[in-house]
């Protein structure tokens, strides 16, 4: 299997990502945002950090820039896009998947684990994959996702609801949501699922001595659903 | 603007100091030329008052590559690897500009180490604030973690250990202490010495702005009413611009075309220039006319003293201008050939084509002025006699309860979940531990990084609590398993000017250089602050010590965490119940005299040493260093972490119960055994006649003295994890 990790200035998460695609058996190239294509691939991902600085609105830069117009052609011909974090950030901005990110509720940047309950397994993210809950690992400051209620609407008519914020057992309750996203919304796929825009990090999870393992069950999944 | 000794003296400069720069000259200096003088023999650049004594610091060793006097040290952890690390101060900037103070003294400190070649892989941070009561204090506090936070995350480096203080000393003067370790090649290491003749002079970088002009300057003097007024003087930290910066070096230190290579950091463009020319022996010309410029009509003065943030100067190859450009291009970074290496062994500035500033170099270094400053010896206090009566009448629990939610003592989660810790994917060992530990990335090895200080202990006696940091220093890396190898040192003190504080620096010093050459845990980097005062109030001495350790196989790393019910735990080292300027002495029975905790070297050197042996034969599962609020506050920290509890014994001998539970006695660690490992343990223990107490056996959920002295662990959680967030949300 083939991916391809962005890298815009500002990136910081984008070796951490090649890292742990590369273990889990991707063949990973790194590709600069200034250049026009894409490598062939199955899987591109737009890692975390904070590309341009994200003085503007995050993500904003880095969803005009070169690349993004070959990464947008690539989802909208049914490619897997996945953004992670600041990822996610420039994915809403590109309009690829609904909504917005706003600041973190209690205005503070938050690095911790949480638990996120897999809404929908019938994507090639999460189809087969066993548990129902997974722990993870956010480090953001604007993950509060929102969206109009029309578009709340829209978006749970059509099930594109990937993963909530939850305690161990899976429970969705407000008390669980580490930013005071809308229905504690982690992550969103658009319309086809193909493309999946998520605020935790499972590339910081591929090992014990790390935060935990649950990114590797993520990841092993993710190969053998594109295979 | 004419220049005379008033000019000096707004500078900074004291009337002798200006009559020597005239005499080195033979003439008055122009005013680009005095701004020069004023930034490099100030207190921040020059060292003045501290040099004499700094150089009787251990500074060699055989894993030192590079020991103070570079940009950062650097130590050998095999196998070609190094890790190059700092601590540096900027605490004058973080008490007038919180977020831009603190968020710039981490940008600086990521500079010096990735000037060396080095990709920082971790940061940490040493930061004390006044009374919780004082009105500053929240909105400093906010403002500094804030700070710390949004220049570190940006940049993608971990936070992964930290010491968070509160005292009344530090009302008027906030101590922001930032530390970053680098990994590097050992044959790829960047130094700051020029070498040969016209050779290239180049900047990159951000552009050169009005900010932060005479930076230096204001952090070597204390501060009065004006402070609001020192503003100007704090620099404007650009993380994004630093990471490109980042990334930009590196690609270039791949290749080999760099001669010289320094970051532009207190004192900007002047110390940076010079700094190059002295090592190498050589001048150096500079066009200012080709220096980036943020805004127009900036005079020579103000470029050569801005402190804008994010540059850096280069020493080339001859030709590789192009190659290099191209790099800095791809970065959307500035790029230019600002001057060239000289033999007139002078600094030569060009302005409108007209020579603007003419000095030999070594009048700015080696002529600088260097003073042995008076001070005083500090007397031992003599001991307090507690009563044991009064003792009598707390109870271990009430008291432990306090303790656990003392500003010093809580949980400090509040602050270090803003600071993205994990980012790289090798952080295996967080901040709230003894020591934070990150892997060598591709490795089997780590590297464990931890920040001390002990200002009551400094302030009761200079040279017993300049040990003490440093031996606190070596047993918070030896409780994870990491052997100790080097340290780097922030000098926090009031000022030199006064005997008493001069004093205190002289033999905390003395203290430190005492322990490192005994423990063979040289100092490779440091930095000085003095002048830490508002008007005559000055801080407690504060040496804040950032120790780095090795730990071969990072699958023998040791968590403080409690592991599994019916474990036997110790304490390893001789308990005497010393309760002077303990922290149950200080806040609970409101006694601040008497002497710190008496030092004993061997026995540091000895028990730590032990206990590493015993963790590399697989035989401790868990560890912690005993030290603010003593045994009993160190066992319910891993009671917190474990989340289990413990049947604790009483004291077998003589001591009273309070200072058996409460008394900071150093040298001691909390270790935890598996019961069939236990003879094993003590034998070792004994052979090696390490004094040692067997302190009780884990169980699921209580911290169980006797029927009437015991408390759940739900409760100490709770004691100790409520005080800062509710501080910080009211």
């Amino acid at each position: 299997m083939k991916s391809s990790v962005i890298t815009f200035p500002g990136s910081n998460c984008d070796r951490d990502m090649d890292v742990a695609l590369k273990k889990f058996g991707f063949k990973n190239k790194m590709v600069w945002h200034n250049d026009a294509e894409l490598p062939k691939s199955d899987l591109i991902v737009l890692p975390g950090g904070f590309s341009y600085g994200d003085y503007l609105r995050c993500g904003s830069m880095a969803s005009k820039s070169k690349i993004m117009k070959s990464v947008i052609n690539f989802a909208n011909s049914g490619g897997m896009v996945m953004g992670i974090c600041n990822g996610f950030q420039i994915l809403v901005e590109t309009g690829l998947v609904p909504g917005v990110l706003l600041r973190n509720k209690y205005l503070e940047f938050i690095c911790k684990n949480i638990f996120v309950k897999i809404n929908n397994k019938t994507n090639r993210y999460f189809n087969n994959i066993k548990n129902n809950v997974l722990e993870f690992h956010i480090a953001h400051n604007e993950g509060n996702y929102f969206c109009t209620q029309d578009q709340l609407k829209e978006i749970e008519d059509n099930d594109q609801v990937a993963i909530n914020y939850c305690d161990k057992n899976g429970k969705v309750e407000e008390h669980f949501n580490p930013n005071g996203s809308i229905k504690n919304i982690a992550g969103i796929f658009n319309k086809e699922k193909n493309v999946l825009g998520m605020m935790p990090h499972p590339e910081r999870m591929i090992d014990n001595c790390l935060s935990g393992e649950d990114g590797s069950i993520f990841f092993n999944n993710l190969i053998n659903n594109l295979k | 603007m004419i220049v005379n000794e008033q000019v000096a003296i707004d500078h900074g400069l004291k009337k002798d100091e200006y009559a020597k720069i005239c005499e080195l000259l033979k003439r008055t200096p122009n005013i680009t030329e005095l701004g020069i003088f004023s930034a490099m023999w100030n207190e921040h650049c020059s060292y003045k008052s501290s040099r004499l004594h700094l150089k009787k610091l251990p500074t060699k060793g055989k894993k030192v590559i590079q020991g103070p006097g570079e940009n950062a040290g650097v130590i050998d952890i095999e196998d070609n690897d190094a890790i190059v690390f700092k601590i540096e101060s900027h605490n004058h900037p973080s008490f007038i500009e919180p977020y831009q103070g603190a968020a710039t003294g981490v940008g600086g400190i990521m500079r010096d180490v990735f000037t060396m070649g080095a990709r920082p892989i971790a940061n940490l941070n040493s930061i004390h604030f006044g009374s919780p009561q004082h009105k500053k204090t929240k909105n400093l506090l906010r403002g500094v973690v804030h700070g710390i936070g949004g220049y570190g995350n940006c940049m993608g480096v971990p936070t992964v250990a930290g010491q968070t203080s509160f005292d009344s000393s530090y009302n008027g003067n906030i101590l922001v202490n930032a530390m970053t370790l680098g990994l590097v090649k050992k044959d790829k290491i960047f130094y700051s010495k020029a070498a040969g003749l016209d050779k290239p002079v180049i900047y990159v970088g951000s552009k050169t702005g009005r900010d932060g002009i005479h930076g230096a300057s204001m952090a070597s003097a204390s501060f009065d009413d004006k402070i609001e007024e020192k503003k100007p003087t704090v620099q404007v930290g650009d993380p994004f611009t630093e990471k490109l910066l980042l990334e930009a070096c590196l690609e270039l230190m791949a290749g080999d075309s760099i001669i010289a290579i320094q970051d532009m950091g207190a004192a900007g463009l002047t110390s940076s220039s010079i700094e190059m020319a002295s090592k190498g022996n050589l001048g150096i010309e500079i066009n200012l006319n080709k220096v980036p410029c943020r805004e127009s009509k900036m005079t020579p003065y103000e470029i050569m003293l801005s402190e804008s943030q994010e540059r850096m100067l280069i020493v080339l190859e001859n030709g590789k201008e192009k190659q290099a450009k191209k790099i800095f291009d791809k970065w959307n970074l500035d790029f230019a050939v600002i001057g060239k290496t000289t033999n007139s062994k002078k600094i030569q500035l060009y302005f409108d084509e007209e020579m603007v500033a003419d000095i030999p170099v070594n009048t700015l270094v080696e002529n600088s002025p260097m003073y042995d400053r008076k001070w005083k010896k500090a007397k031992l206090p003599k001991k307090n006699k507690i009563k044991k009566e009064e003792l009598k009448n707390f109870k271990i629990i009430d008291v432990l309860k306090k303790i656990l939610a003392n500003p010093n003592i809580c949980s400090k989660e509040w602050i270090w979940q803003q600071y993205d810790h994990t980012v790289m994917g090798d952080t295996i060992q967080k901040p709230g531990g003894d020591a934070g530990v990150v892997r060598v990335h591709g490795t089997n090895k780590a590297v464990a990084a931890s920040v001390d200080s002990s200002a009551v202990y400094c302030w009761a006696h200079p040279l017993t609590g300049g040990k003490q940091v440093v031996c606190e220093s070596f047993r918070n890396l030896i409780a994870v398993g990491a052997k100790p190898i080097a340290i780097t040192n922030c000098l926090n003190f009031g000022s030199p000017e006064n005997e008493e504080n001069m004093g205190e620096f002289v033999e905390c010093v003395q203290g430190i250089g005492e322990a490192s050459e005994y423990l063979k845990f040289p100092v490779v980097s440091g930095n000085v602050s003095f002048y830490n005062q508002t008007k005559d109030e000055g801080i407690k001495p504060t040496p804040a010590i950032g120790g780095v350790g090795l730990i071969k196989d990072y699958n023998k790393m040791i968590t403080m965490d409690f592991k599994e019910i019916n474990n036997v735990v110790l304490v390893i080292g001789k308990t005497e119940g010393h309760l002077d300027q303990t922290l149950f002495a200080r806040n609970i029975l409101d006694e601040k005299n008497g002497p710190p905790p008496e030092i004993n070297l061997f026995n540091e050197k000895n028990n730590g040493e032990t206990l590493l042996k015993l963790i590399e034969s697989n035989l401790i599962k868990s560890a912690h260093d005993v030290s603010l609020g003593g045994i009993v506050t160190a066992v319910a920290k891993m009671c917190i972490k474990g989340k289990k509890g413990i049947n604790l014994n009483k004291p077998k001998y003589l001591i009273n119960e309070m200072e058996y539970f409460f008394g900071e006695d150093q040298g001691r660690y909390i270790i935890e055994v598996g019961k069939k490992d236990l003879k094993k343990v003590t034998d070792i223990l004994n052979k090696n006649a390490v004094h040692f107490d067997e302190l009780g056996t884990i169980n699921e959920n209580e911290l169980y003295i006797d029927d009437k002295t015991k408390v759940t662990i739900d409760e100490l959680i709770s004691s100790n994890t409520k005080w800062l967030s509710d501080y910080m949300s009211n």
